[in-house]
């Protein structure tokens, strides 16, 4: 692997973004990102659990039998979430009631596990630590992205500061009920695929099947 | 100089290599819409028929016609039978109708009050929605089609007339969007592009979509929907309202603009019937799914759910149920498109128009999220109905 540091930290941001590219980590996504405080936080569980959690098992990879691997990056993983949970419980209570379960979650978040697979396996600890930070941030800036979204034309406000004062409070913006529920960070991440692969024409998938027109032969 | 002489001169301009080569969905959309499209199947197989896109798309348009006469005229009756109780007309449009009076029982006043809240949403929707097929038309270089005229139509007939015309305009951005243009377009839309633009306003502003000021675009008036009555005291309790079961045939109770009259319709789908537009096999589905499954209930009975009891007759002239099964369950792109799996489609609605109308307590009115729910399954019935036959089939020759 010839990737430069710099790859390793800027390329899952939008080249092989996991959750636009690589589609992982949504469930999390539709849950947490109705605000943008709570998608913050959550970026941050997310990007340390997965770059930590990449550079021990990165640590122990030559030790780990091939047949058990699975179950030792698990206990890992586990590990540094309950660290995490505990963390979040100790100093922002609030948001760790929002988050709920979803900490807990990360655990099963298939980004974490996917760079243990992929990466950590087969790459020393520092290069596996940043490209776990990378992802983490990629997860991270979707997150965001969405959260600004949900919570501005959803509540009007961002980080709970009012930006459009909607019309219960005596404003003209009328909030998008929507966007507040579940469902619309689907919409959101759909339209964001589109526009990121608009931009970026390499990342569109090849067809499975070709649709066969009136006009040919 | 006749209309297609001209369209003969410009044409070469919008062809390959013309000046205007980018734009040429967008002549081709205008001059099908006036001559019949000259395109012809080149590959096999050869079926020859007079029913085109153009002509399908047509028909449903006229089929819509009694519905909207009948919406015009309940929408301005709703209205002026409350300014005549006492309410305040204001703004542009009462100003408009009342050169022509507000009395209720003046039928030309009434379809003068409803035209001017039909006008509106109907050109918005027009405007914003027609922007956007064209946008996608030009890009993508697919054809504009008449399929458009429907959709417009539709989700016109299904907004309450009191709607704000900025939510009208993003509902039907949505519906024409993401309900059609991201999957390809007229005819690879799984779901009803009308029915996803009014389902995102629905859950995006409940507050001017759904409760009991937003019927009658008169300030300040409040009045429940039928539906909205009998599910918090019963249907026998609509009678005490001024309802009869007659009134709700004919459509002057509360509702969205053009869903109100189930004689509407049937006169609409009686046309569709005839020119075989609409596949009776969906028809017949729907309605035994909803007859079977209301029977079931009104058997099972509740203490403390009036719909229980609510019988079948009623839930078919109340709501959106008769406008949904005429326009949208038929709609043929979204719908199953085998024969048993039409049945199943139809069914699977019915069945779920009067669970969520009767069981869910959020939703007094159940069809578009019925039709939203079948239009999901209905690939996946025609996939298990294929199957099956292939099987049944395989048997036979072992």
């Amino acid at each position: 692997m010839a990737q430069t540091t710099k790859d390793l930290l800027v390329d899952p941001l939008v080249d092989n973004n996991p959750i636009t590219l690589q589609v992982l980590g949504i469930c999390s996504a539709l849950a947490v990102t109705s605000s943008l405080q709570v998608a913050l936080v959550m970026a941050l569980a997310v990007t340390s659990v997965t770059a930590l959690s990449s550079f021990f098992i990165s640590l122990l990879r030559n030790a780990i039998p091939s047949s058990i691997r699975i179950i030792v990056q698990m206990v890992i993983i586990a590990s540094l979430v309950i660290l995490v949970d505990q963390v979040l419980k100790a100093y922002a209570f609030g948001i760790s009631k929002t988050l709920s379960v979803f900490v807990g979650l990360i655990i099963t978040n298939c980004i974490v596990m996917g760079r243990a697979e992929a990466f950590a396996m087969k790459n020393p600890p520092v290069a596996s630590f940043i490209d776990g930070v990378g992802n983490g941030l990629g997860y991270g800036l979707i997150l965001l992205l969405v959260g600004t979204i949900r919570e501005l034309f959803g509540a009007g406000s961002l980080f709970g500061v009012t930006i459009l004062q909607t019309v219960n409070d005596g404003g003209w913006y009328v909030p998008n009920g929507l966007l507040l529920l579940p469902p619309s960070a689907f919409f959101v991440i759909g339209l964001l695929i589109w526009a990121f692969r608009s931009w970026k024409p390499a990342q569109v998938e090849k067809r499975e099947y070709k649709i066969q027109t009136a006009e040919a032969h | 100089m006749g209309a297609r002489a001209f369209f003969d001169r410009i044409e070469p301009l919008f062809e390959k290599g013309g000046k205007y080569e980018r734009y040429y969905p967008v002549y081709e959309a205008v001059e099908s819409f006036a001559f019949t499209p000259k395109t012809v199947t080149k590959a096999a197989p050869h079926a020859r028929s007079f029913v085109d896109m153009k002509r399908i798309m047509t028909y449903v348009v006229l089929a819509t016609i009694p519905c909207i006469l009948v919406g015009l005229w309940n929408t301005g009756l709703q209205a002026n039978m409350a300014i005549d109780a006492g309410l305040e007309p204001s703004g542009w449009r009462a100003a408009i109708a009342g050169i022509f009076g507000y009395n209720p029982s003046n039928p030309l006043a009434n379809f003068v009050h409803g035209l001017m809240y039909f006008l509106p949403i109907y050109i918005v929707t027009l405007a914003v929605g027609g922007f956007w097929e064209v946008l996608f038309a030009t890009i993508r270089r697919h054809e504009v089609n008449e399929g458009f005229l429907v959709t417009s139509m539709l989700y016109t007939l299904i907004m309450p007339a009191s709607a704000p015309l900025w939510q009208v305009a993003l509902g039907i951005s949505f519906g024409v969007v993401i309900g059609k243009e991201v999957f390809g377009g007229t005819g690879k839309n799984f779901l009803n592009p009308a029915l996803v633009g009014r389902a995102f306003l629905y859950f995006a502003y409940p507050a001017q979509m759904s409760g009991d000021s937003v019927w009658t675009p008169v300030d300040g008036f409040s009045g429940a929907t039928a539906l909205a009555v009998s599910a918090s005291e019963g249907y026998q309790a609509l009678v005490g309202h001024g309802i009869t079961w007659w009134d709700a045939f004919f459509g002057s109770i509360q509702g969205c603009i053009g869903e109100t009259s189930t004689f509407a319709a049937l006169l609409g789908m009686a046309f569709l019937l005839a020119t075989r537009i609409a596949n009776w096999r969906l028809i017949v589905g729907c309605l035994g799914g909803m007859i079977a499954f209301s029977l079931l209930l009104n058997l099972i009975g509740s203490d403390s759910n009036p719909m229980f009891a609510m019988p079948w007759y009623w839930h078919l002239v109340l709501g959106g149920y008769a406008f949904g099964l005429t326009f949208m369950v038929t709609e043929p792109v979204s719908a199953s498109h085998t024969n048993l799996g039409r049945y199943i489609y139809g069914a699977l609605i019915g069945f779920m128009v009067v669970m969520i109308r009767v069981i869910n307590p959020a939703f007094p009115e159940g069809m578009m999220l019925a039709i939203l729910f079948g239009n999901i399954f209905a690939p996946l019935i025609d996939h298990f109905v294929v199957r099956a036959n292939i099987a049944r089939r395989a048997k036979r020759h072992v």
